[in-house]
Parts: C-alpha cells; structure tokens; sequence
C-alpha cells in the first residue's frame, strides 16, 4: 500500500487550522503548553498494543483515520423536544449545553445558581478571567503521561468550568451535555473540564455525552477534577456516543485530606470506548467511589481504566465495575490499586462483574495490586459469568415468558450499579437505558 | 387432572426416573414420601419444565394436554406451581415487582386485564397474612438473605397468588419449626378446594398431620415403590424406609416389575 507523503498527520493539520482561528490568543502561556502537547502527540504518536495500558484496545486506526476540525456550517437547530430526551425531569435546570465541542449559549442553562459559584464555557472564562483558572488547569492530568490527554491538551479551548467556593454546598446538579451531531466527515472534538471544588463545599455533576445519527466522529474528552478537604463530589458520566463513533476519555481526580469523591461511569454507546480515571488520594481520610457498568454488543469494544493512588495514610477505596456482554463485543477492565510506602491502613476494595450473553463476547479483567505499605486491607474479585439458568427458570415457573425471565435477570445485574445512582430522576432515566437495550433476552441496538 | 405414565427422566445422561405411574384427580392430596436421593425433587422439577431434566420415556398428560411439551411458563399458565425445596436467590429483581409481573404474565394468558399498582397492594396484603408475613418483604429482592423459613412461606405465598390448580410442595417442610409449618400449612389449606389437587413431597410424616392426605407413594429409587392410603405415612414414621427398600431392592431384578400403582 502506498502513503501519501503529502498528507500530513490529521491531529497536526487540525492544529494548524485551530492556531489560525485563535489570532492573538495564539501568543500566551497556555498557548506555549498546547504547542509542548502536541510536540508529545507528534513525537510519540498513539499508543501501541505493545504498551500494557493499551494492550487490548487498537487504536491504530484512530491515528489514521483521518479526523478533521468540525465543519462548522449553519446547522439545524435542536429543539426542544429533542432536547428533552437527554434532560433528566427536573435535575437540569443548570445546564451546559456543547453542540459538536461548540458551547451552546441557546441551549444552555443557567438559573438561581449563586453568584459566587462559577458554571461556564471554560474557553469564555479563559479570556475574560484567566486568574482564576490558570492555577488549577492541566495540573492534574499530565500530557506528558498520556498521549489523549496530551492530543486534548493541544487543542484545549471549549469545555465546563465548575468552581465552587469553600463551605458551599451545591443542591442542584451541575449538568453538561455534549451533543454530536452533523459535524461533517469523521469530526472530532476536544471536551476540556476543570472542576474545582472549595473546602467543605459540596456538588453533583452529570456529565453526558451523546450522539444522533450514525457518522462516524471522535470525542477526545479530558476532565480534571480537584477535591480541597472535606469536599464531596458526586460526578456522573453518561457516554451514549452513536454506534460509529471513538470516545476515548481521561477523568484525572485530586483529592485532598478528608474529601470523598465518587464516581458513576455508565458506558453504553460507541464502537471503541475508553475510559481512564485516575484518582489520587492525597490526604488522610480522603475516600474514593468508583462505579461503573458498560453494556456492549455487535462489535462494540469497551475498554475502563482506573487507578487509585493511594499516597496518604487512612484512605478508602471503593470499586464495582460490571459489564453486560453480546455478540462479539469485547470488554476490558483494568484496576490498578497502588498503595504507597507510607499510606499504612489502606482500606480498598475493588471487584469487577462481567454477564456474557454470547460464546462471542470477551472480557479481560486485570487486577493489579502494587502495595508497598505494611498494614493495609487489598481485596479484589473479578468474574464473568452466563445468566444464573436457575434463576430464569425459577421465573419461568412463575409463568414469566423464556425472554422476560432474561431480561428481568441482566437488568437486575445491573441493577447493582444503578441502584447506586443517588439522583432519583437520573437513576430512572439510566434505568431506562439499560432496559431498553434489551430485547428478547438480548442486547440490541436500540 | 394428572395422569403419568411410565415416566423415564435422566439427567447428565444418568437415568433417575425409572418409570413412574400416578394419577392424581382435581380434589385429592397426594403425599409423596421417600428417603434422600430417590428421585422426589427430580419429578418435581420434570413436572415443572426443568430443561436439565430429560425425558426418555412415557408421558405426563394434565388436564387432557400433553404437558412435557408445554414451557415451563406456559405449564405455571396452566396452573401447575412448584414450590421449590430450595427457593432460588434472586438478587436485584424486587419481590413486590417478581410476583406482580408473575401475576399478570399468568393473567395476560388467560385473558385478563394487568392488576394495576392499587389492587396488587390490596391483594398482596391480603395474600402475606394469609402466611404471616411483613409487609416490609415486598421491598426485598427475592429470597436473598430470607431464612429458610422465610424463603418457604415465599413459596406459599407465590401459589396464594398465583391459585394453581395443581400445587407441587417439594419439602416444603423441611428446615420448619413447628410454628411455621402451621403457617405454611394453613396456606395451603386455605387454597383447597374440590377443583385442585396437592402432592406434597416429603421426608416426614409430620406435615401429613396438617397437610392431610388422601394417597401416599413411596419413592425409592426412581420407582414408586409402595402406595396407600394415610396410615402408610404412620406405618412408614414408626418403622422407617428399611423394609420397603428391603423389599424393593429384592424385587427390583424381578422382570417386568415397575413399582407399584
Ligand atoms: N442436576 C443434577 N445433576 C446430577 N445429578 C442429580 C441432579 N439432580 C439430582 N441428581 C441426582 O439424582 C438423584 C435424585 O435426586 P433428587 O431428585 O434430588 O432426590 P430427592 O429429592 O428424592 O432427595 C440423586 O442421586 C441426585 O444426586
Ligand atoms: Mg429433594
């Protein structure tokens, strides 16, 4: 096969078209580390299956696939109604709205929040407020460690900017909505959010992502996530990306003394899924949650990353990821538990579930423990597993249909991670997702 | 009501049913009594639908249809229930939400209309007082973390529901204290009536005292060995299975010999 030589790298030619567009902005210092990131991109390339973090997820053909710049012609606007699907009842009303990476003002939201608390276009605030931000930004998430955060980092400008000021405690949820739709041949996009959370403040964060149509496009988020102490964070990521589509996602999570953050991650859309939190507990009493269910099928591949650092004494660890499995999806979970030398009486637990569906379908699940602490409790369970048959059948014996019998158990092995959405009217609507994935005892395509 | 005919059945290809007869008429309870491992449990579940279970031979007809080639769910349509000797754990699935969708998957067959939210509570109410239970159980899932007790007045408490026409109570009794059994038992008798029939499965005849019946079979080794009225179930309490296995093993190598009708 012939290349091309006049053709550049898609993510170098994207950077020249996003330079221009960014006139006088081109000459500060964050433009200096956008540039230095995507040196790392240009140098290093994407990550080979030879790398261990990257193992049984190809993301070859994402390098050379060609991505380009969102076309950005006059689109159809999405109404209401449309809208309204991705809404959760009520929970919504402060809400960040991004059509293909561009914040939408128009379908934004933003009502009784107080003044003090900081919900916006991260681009908008790195103009008029740069102060306030600059601090925190690409503190956590390290280019130099991960060639999407680094491709993100190159192109940094749109995304969610939440801060919450000490001592306040959020009620409603902070809502952020990505919407990819029509963006023109294989468009990519760059999500960037910081959210900084005060000293005993408090807040609910839903971040969604979804996409109509059947393009094919990639979704290159990166969310940095700082807990100052005694901080509680509820942070929810919904990936409903359409079938064509590449999410590969990077959640970076700082934690400081006595903070708890806990995280929901529901991925159930895109043909190759990625998603990467890394969460370091840096503070004594500092607590992490992670929970996570993926539903994949046909030729889905879904692919969860975590790390848990603990650094510090007297920290918590929580962790279930469960997986429904069909056709020849393919899943891969990876829980990396690393206690450091003096964070003595760890507490972590980590076990990740796995329902296959199909003789087809595949999961590797890999633990791994590195503790360099003495006195500290490690404990981790990985299984994949069919449907209990003595279950469907007690149902059936009931009179419950072969088909609904099935449906009725995945759904209550999801249920374990659903139930644990503290949001009523979210946990309703992920309920409903998963439900209707489900056909006659199946996955479906909806 | 149930008429089984030579009944075969094998299960990972080793033969456990080797050639049942019953019959069993709308209005009678039928005990069927035996020592461990005789094969109680599998006819049960062969009654039932278990896929597991394999038929090899003979026939199962019930209420004039061939029920070995009916669905498990379609057989619970029907109105066969089996209460299970080990009620399966179902965590997740809400009990409240297990028995209405049961309930109306069973209505929707015979033509009615789903119970809305309303009745079901007012029925269901109903139903738990029948066997002594809190209403606080609706929010459970299905039998997880239930006692033994617990999970056997489940199984009651299903067939209150669900008012099938021939009961199958595989040890219900066993693990019960007294108390409870009388619970369990007074649901059942409650749900008598001249148009269904019982067979009760069990290893002692103490059930029998509450549960009164009208047949009692011996099973032992896949064959119903001996049968009878009431008193077999005495006779068998003071004496034990000793003898009838005796005597069964002696007449097994008799040709032709197919356990007793
Ligand atoms: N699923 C199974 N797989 C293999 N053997 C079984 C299975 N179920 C029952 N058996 C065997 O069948 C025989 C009868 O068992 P069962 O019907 O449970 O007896 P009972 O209920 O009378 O105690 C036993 O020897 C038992 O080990
Ligand atoms: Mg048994």
């Amino acid at each position: 096969m012939s290349v091309n030589i006049k053709e550049k790298v898609w993510y170098l030619a994207n950077f020249e078209a996003f330079e221009k567009k960014l006139n006088g902005g081109a000459q500060t210092p964050l433009h200096r580390l956008r540039k230095a990131a995507l040196q790392r991109v240009k140098k290093n390339g994407f990550p080979s299956i030879r790398e261990e973090e990257w193992r049984f997820t190809n993301v070859s053909s994402i390098e050379s696939m060609n991505f380009k710049p969102v076309d950005e012609k006059e689109q159809e606007e999405i109404g209401r109604n449309t809208l309204q699907e991705y809404l959760f009842e009520d929970l919504t009303p402060n809400r960040l709205v991004f059509v293909n990476g561009r914040f939408s003002s128009q379908l934004s939201s933003l009502s009784g929040l107080a003044q003090n608390i900081k919900f916006e276009n991260l681009a908008l605030e790195l103009k008029n407020n740069p102060d306030v931000l600059l601090p925190y930004l690409a503190k956590q998430a390290d280019y130099k460690k991960h060639a999407f955060t680094a491709l993100n980092t190159a192109f940094l400008s749109e995304g969610a900017f939440i801060y919450i000021p000490n001592n306040i405690i959020v009620d409603e949820p902070l809502y952020i909505l990505y919407i990819s739709r029509d963006g023109g041949e294989s468009f990519v996009t760059h999500p960037r959010n910081l959210y900084v959370v005060g000293s005993n403040a408090q807040v609910k964060i839903i971040e969604s992502y979804v996409g109509f149509g059947e393009e094919k496009y990639f979704t290159n988020p990166v969310s940095e996530i700082i807990l100052n102490e005694n901080a509680i964070v509820d942070h929810y990521k919904i990936q409903q990306e359409n079938k064509s589509a590449y999410h590969i996602g990077v959640t970076q999570v700082h934690l400081k003394k006595d903070s708890n953050y806990r995280s929901n991650s529901f991925s159930f859309g895109s043909v190759l899924a990625r998603n990467d939190i890394n969460t370091v507990l840096d503070g004594e009493g500092a607590e992490c949650t992670l929970n996570g269910l993926y539903m994949a099928n046909g030729k889905q591949h879904v692919d969860n990353h975590t790390l848990i650092d603990h650094a510090k004494p007297r920290c918590n660890s929580h962790e279930l990821y469960k997986g429904i499995l069909d056709d020849r999806a393919r899943a891969v979970f990876s829980g990396k538990i690393y206690v450091r030398p003096d964070a003595q009486k760890t507490d972590a637990i980590q076990s990740n579930q796995n329902l296959l569906l199909s003789e087809d379908a595949i999961v590797d699940t890999k633990p791994q423990l590195e503790i360099f602490a003495d006195d500290v409790r490690c404990t981790h369970g990985g299984t994949v597993g069919q449907l209990d048959d003595e279950g469907v059948f007690y149902l059936r014996s009931r009179g419950i249909s072969k088909h609904y019998a099935r449906n009725i158990m995945i759904q209550a092995f999801a249920g374990q991670v659903t139930h644990k959405i503290k949001l009523e009217g979210l946990r309703e609507k992920v309920e409903g997702l998963v439900f209707s994935r489900l056909r006659d005892g199946h996955l479906s395509d909806k | 009501m149930l008429e089984i005919k030579n009944l075969h059945a094998s299960v990972e290809g080793t033969e456990i049913l080797k050639g049942i007869d019953l019959k069993v008429n709308a209005g009678e309870v039928h005990a069927i009594m035996g020592p461990n491992g005789s094969g109680k449990s599998t006819l049960a579940h062969v009654l039932a639908g278990r896929e597991e279970y394999k038929v090899t031979k003979g026939s199962v007809i019930y209420e004039g249809k061939d029920l070995l080639a009916m669905s498990p769910e379609d057989r619970a349509r029907e109105g066969v229930f089996l209460a299970f000797q080990y009620p399966v754990e179902i965590p997740g699935v809400n009990s409240a939400y297990f028995l209405r969708t049961a309930l109306n998957a069973v209505r929707q067959y015979n033509g009615l209309d789903d119970i809305s939210a309303f009745e079901f509570l007012k029925l269901a109410r109903e139903k738990m007082k029948l066997v002594d239970m809190d209403e606080s159980f609706l929010k459970r899932s299905v039998n997880e973390g239930f006692s033994g007790g617990e999970k056997k007045r489940n199984e009651i408490l299903q067939m209150a529901f669900l008012e099938p026409k021939l009961a199958i109570l595989d040890e219900t009794d066993s693990g019960l204290d007294i108390d409870a059994l009388k619970i369990v038992a007074h649901g059942v008798n409650q749900l008598r009536n001249e148009n269904n029939a019982v067979i009760a499965v069990t290893h002692y005849q103490r059930l029998l005292n509450y549960i009164v019946p009208d047949y009692v079979h011996v099973l032992y080794k896949g064959r119903i060995v001996k049968s009878g009225g009431k008193e077999l179930a005495l006779e068998l309490e003071e004496q034990g299975y000793d003898s009838i296995k005796n005597d069964a093993d002696k007449k097994v190598n008799v040709p032709g010999l197919t356990g007793v009708k």
